[in-house]
């Protein structure tokens, strides 16, 4: 059916609304990278010598990956090679010294983030949501510090947390994502500049969601910041990031890691609504996401649940992963993947049991419109003394129009007999019948796919905390507009 | 209300529709009948305007406007409304979530209110009382896993909220046991009125004891080539559509 081809391909159109470019005074490295620019980084941080070392480890370790091997080239995702010596590593927006309030940010910076929708000193008033904002490399505000802290928990910049809590990063930095871990891991590790740092004090509940909202903004940065949650015994934390970008007609780079810890009885449900500027509709421009995530179920009956939607960028890499070292822990991912245009994704999760009796649930969901390619990678993996465990995985792909994509790719490697380990995948089609039903009930065409849409989402969704799962109905609806005429 | 003249569409590229008149007046009832691929479900879709169905030459009129350059929710806004023979699955969307969207954007365009969750949950309970249905239906993810009674009453069900002047029933009677096809019967009874017409859609004259019609047509071949009252429909059912086939072809070597 032609039309209705064309008509649902219509519908992916509409323009990018964060893509607007805020004038500030930057603090800027000069482009490239060598050990120069690692000890310069380290020096404006002012961190302790155990940072440098580190990240000069990751660093020589990087540099040989790139001469020899160079990016990993597993990934069903295409892109030109990527000059790291002219991008820059460093850019922060000129502030006398690290704001000790919201009144001593610098206004344009908050009105950069009001026009996205987070206003920083409303939210600090309105909401119970904590908020950390990171602009370009740096951490610019994290609202409601003082209340978080008479429950012992602290949420702050990476960087505070390294003058301040140095024992705690020292103890846990790395220590899910080694930098060895890959290329993206290893470059991260070595300039990482900024990015949340959080921790969960024994048996507390964290009263409100932490959120933290990355922008990137100058041009030909790169944004690698690093995020890292330790929620110690018994304790409960969800955890909210939202990212965007101007558009730009060339392409950034995003390489973040995010490490979670959760020891025993511990819990961390982390959230992503991931915006980044997707490149136009001819593909051009648009975040290069290639981030690492992992938690570790370190402790017994331990749970860490990662939701993603991922909506934006023009080539997503990424894989949140659970390593069920605790007996009886449990994994969770649930993700929303959509691709239109030309974006390409790449992403999906590993799941590794190693405790007894760990349980894993994998719930996939792929949406690909106009030229996109989108594609499932998920690997478990039962060890030998993970007697007892069980995964479920379901992934199911949603294809609108004729010239997308779907593939999917799972690994299993099961070593022990006891394990119990399903998957189930599905492709279908936003059917014409769907569309002309809807629309023979009044809704309108646009309405319709995002309905149709929204509904196969929905196990996703109902994950996301209430105020994210409307933001990600909301995304969706709009990632699609234009794919309908 | 609606005047058909000269209707043609095809399908694929073959024509099904070979030059239909019909003309349905406010609080009439017209049943289309006739055999398998007489053309009776084609003209249901071109109504309701399905993109698969290119109409080739003719004329549609409703309430004035010219009908075939309508989108299909337009048309669904202006109060057409199309009774699936096979209603369409949409996992992860309630029937609740489904119809409110549908009802508020028919709302929108008659520049009404749109009823919020509280009003809109009162006039469906009373609505479905119509149709005997399960108030458990209205959470569950629209047609999915439903019976084909239960699809077919969620049918009628809509067309109660969204309170249409002009309703098309596509073999509401298929796959239909006498228990259900009396109650479906029942609900479409209730809401005759002085300003809607129906055009019933059927292969068995059956469903026309419960709906009983003020006039019957016979699709054959894509035209229509007999109308009359409703004891049309009776000599149907005791005479078959052979009787009609023998006819028509008669009728077509007289004008070769």
């Amino acid at each position: 059916m032609p039309t209705a081809t064309n008509t649902i391909e219509a519908l992916a159109n509409r323009e990018y609304k964060y893509g607007f470019v805020t004038e500030i005074e930057a603090d800027v490295a000069p482009r490239g990278l060598n050990e120069d620019i690692i000890r310069l980084i380290s020096a404006k941080k002012n961190e302790p010598q155990f940072m440098l070392e580190w990240r000069l480890k990751a660093y020589r370790y990087w540099a040989k990956l790139e001469k020899t091997e160079g990016a990993p080239k597993w990934a069903n995702v295409h892109y030109p090679l990527i000059d790291y010596q002219d991008i820059i590593y460093y850019s922060a927006p000129k502030q006398k010294k690290g704001p000790e309030s919201l009144d001593e940010v610098d206004p344009k910076l908050l009105e950069t983030f009001a026009k996205l929708g987070i206003s920083l000193a409303e939210q600090k008033r309105l909401t119970g949501v904590a908020v950390d904002a990171v602009f370009d490399s740096v951490s610019v505000a994290t609202t409601f510090k003082e209340k978080l802290s008479e429950l012992g928990i602290i949420f702050c910049s990476f960087s505070e947390a390294v003058q301040n809590h140095p024992g705690l990063v020292e103890q846990y930095l790395g220590s899910v994502v080694p930098y060895t871990d890959n290329f993206f891991a290893a470059l991260n590790s070595a300039v990482f500049s900024d990015g949340s740092f959080c921790y969960i004090p024994k048996g507390v509940r964290c009263p409100m969601e932490l959120s933290t909202y990355f922008r990137i903004n100058t041009a030909d940065t790169g944004q690698f910041e690093r995020t890292l949650i330790i929620a110690d015994e018994g304790s409960y934390v969800s955890y909210l990031e939202g990212c965007t970008a101007p558009m730009r007609d060339t392409n950034q780079l995003h390489a973040a890691v995010v490490e979670l810890v959760a020891l025993d009885d511990a819990q961390i449900k982390y959230s992503t609504v991931q915006n980044w500027y997707p490149g136009d509709e001819e593909g051009k421009g648009g975040i290069y996401n290639f981030v690492t995530k992992r938690g570790k179920c370190l402790g017994k009956n331990s749970k860490i649940s990662w939701t993603q939607v991922e909506t934006g960028s023009a080539i997503t890499w990424k894989y949140p992963s659970c390593i069920l070292q605790g007996d009886n822990s449990i994994g969770e991912f649930y993700s929303v993947a959509l691709t239109n245009n030309y974006q390409q994704a790449d992403t999906g999760t590993k799941m590794i049991h190693m405790g007894k009796n760990t349980k894993s649930t994998i719930i996939s969901k792929g949406i690909s419109a106009g030229h996109g390619q989108n594609t499932y990678r998920g690997l478990v993996k039962i060890m030998k003394g993970a007697t007892g465990a069980r995964n479920y995985s379901q992934c199911d792909s949603l294809l609108l129009g004729d010239k997308c994509g779907a593939h999917t790719f799972p690994y299993l490697e099961v070593n022990n007999n006891s394990s119990q380990v399903e998957h189930e995948a599905s492709t279908s089609k936003i059917g014409e019948d769907q569309l002309f039903y809807c629309r023979q009930r009044g809704i309108s065409a646009e309405d319709a796919v995002s309905m149709i849409v929204n509904g196969f989402c929905k196990q996703v969704f109902r994950e996301l905390p209430m105020e994210f799962a409307v933001e990600a109905q909301k995304l969706l609806g709009v990632s699609l507009e234009g794919s309908i005429g | 209300m609606l005047e058909i003249k000269n209707l043609h569409a095809k399908v694929d590229n073959k024509e099904i529709l070979r030059g239909i008149d019909l003309t349905v007046n406010a609080g009439e009832i017209h049943a289309v009948m006739g055999p398998n691929a007489s053309g009776k479900s084609t003209l249901a879709h071109v109504l309701a305007g399905r993109e698969a169905y290119e109409v080739t030459a003719g004329e549609v009129r409703y309430e004035g406007k010219d009908l075939l350059t309508m989108s299909p929710e337009d048309r669904a806004r202006e109060g057409i409304f199309l009774a699936f023979q096979y209603p369409v699955e949409i996992p992860g969307v309630s029937t609740a979530y489904f119809l409110k969207a549908g009802l508020n954007a028919i709302r929108k365009h008659r520049g009404l209110e749109e009823l919020d969750a509280m009003d809109f949950l009162t006039l469906v309970k009373e609505k479905m009382k119509l149709v005997e249905m399960d108030q458990s239906l209205l959470n569950r993810p629209i047609n999915e896993g439903f019976s084909g009674g239960e699809k077919k009453r969620n049918e009628i069900f809509q067309m109660a909220v969204l309170d249409p002047k002009l309703t098309i029933l596509d073999e509401t009677d298929s796959g239909l046991d006498i228990d259900a096809l009396r109650i479906v019967a029942n609900g479409v009874n209730a809401l005759r009125s002085n300003d809607r017409a129906m055009i019933v859609i059927t292969h068995y004259q059956r469903l026309l004891n419960y709906i009983v019609p003020d006039y019957v047509h016979v699709l054959f071949d894509g035209r229509i080539v007999k109308s009359g009252g409703k004891a049309l429909a009776l000599e149907l059912e005791e005479k078959g559509y052979d009787w009609i086939k023998a006819k028509a072809e008669s009728a077509q070597r007289m004008f070769a």
